[in-house]
């Protein structure tokens, strides 16, 4: 399976990315500059974390008007895994491929710690390797994490069941109804503000994230009928 | 040539974490009285003779780009200026 890890001038978590699926995962990856043309050679698209264009205006603002991510919305049309995280999450929601939108922490302090996280759907094909409920820890590192959405959207989020990751007991920014990580309608683009790919080996502080990644190839291998 | 003063707030169903941090800050500065702080962005945007329907442009930039409408409302202000 080949992985594009799209490097915006600013991302800083795009190495920890390819790290977890070149090195950790054994599959292919490469780093696509933001503005490439195309992701068709591609079977699924990171967007990693960091401060896409210097967070200038709104976290992920700038970067939604790259020419990548022309690329990104084709891909997500067409079905691919579109994963973001943190910053890549915030780029999601800027360009309307999840709904809602980001607001400063409640802190208004930037956050960088374990936090626990609880398994809310595990029927998507990046949660399929967890159990429903399943309690994990993964890092998150982010000063917008804020997630907010009208109470029309929650409801549709609620009913569909696009919810997929909750902090567990501390809620680290103040986002609405615990949220950590959605899922869009289709089940194909998944925005989440905490860090899996920064989890994916004990000498990390925990291997908690590496089943998110080993669930994409799984599923991916299993839609495509490749056997691994 | 057009000076526009662009004002973007958070919506008022949407809390303001920085405005509320300030609010405590004047507070312990001893005003009194203070209700509400909110907290916003103010952009200047000068435009030339090309930009035909001025309204129209500054709208589209700002639904697009300047605001996100999910979480922020906007204003502005057109002002005619000579150029020098």
């Amino acid at each position: 399976m080949k992985f594009a890890v799209i490097v915006f001038p600013g991302s800083n978590c795009d190495i920890d990315m390819y790290h977890a699926v070149k090195d950790e995962l054994g599959e292919e990856a490469e780093y696509v500059w933001h503005d490439t043309e195309s992701l068709e050679d591609y079977d699924a698209v990171l967007l990693p974390g960091g401060f896409s264009y210097g967070d200038y205006l709104r976290s992920g603002a700038i970067a939604q008007f790259s020419n990548v991510m022309k690329e990104v919305v084709k891909a997500a049309q067409a079905g691919k895994p579109v994963l973001g995280v943190c910053n890549g999450f915030q780029i999601l929601l800027e360009a309307g491929l999840l709904p809602g939108a980001m607001r400063r922490n409640e802190s208004l302090k930037f956050i960088c710690k374990q936090v626990e996280l609880k398994v809310e759907n595990n029927e998507t094909m990046f949660s399929a390797g967890y159990a429903n409920g399943e309690v994990i820890t993964i890092p998150v590192a982010h000063g917008e994490g804020n997630y907010y959405c009208d109470e029309e959207t929650l409801s549709s989020l609620k009913s569909n069941n696009q919810i997929v990751f909750t902090y567990n007991g501390e809620n680290p920014n103040g986002s609405l109804q615990n949220i950590a990580g959605i899922i869009n309608e289709r089940g194909n683009v998944l925005g989440m503000m905490p860090h899996p790919e920064r989890a994916v080996d004990e000498m990390l502080g925990g291997a908690d994230g590496l089943k998110f990644f080993k669930s994409i190839v799984k599923q991916w291998r299993e839609a495509n009928a490749i056997n691994a | 040539m057009y000076k526009v003063k662009v004002y973007v707030t958070l919506r008022e169903s949407v809390l303001d974490p920085q405005g509320t941090a300030v609010k405590k800050s004047l507070a312990t500065h001893g005003y009194e009285g203070i209700q509400e702080v909110r907290i916003g962005k103010y952009m200047e945007l000068t435009l030339d003779e090309s930009v035909k329907d001025v309204d129209g442009a500054v709208k589209e930039m700002c639904e697009r780009l300047l605001a996100n409408p999910v979480i922020e409302d906007y204003k502005y202000e057109v002002e005619e200026v000579v150029a020098q």
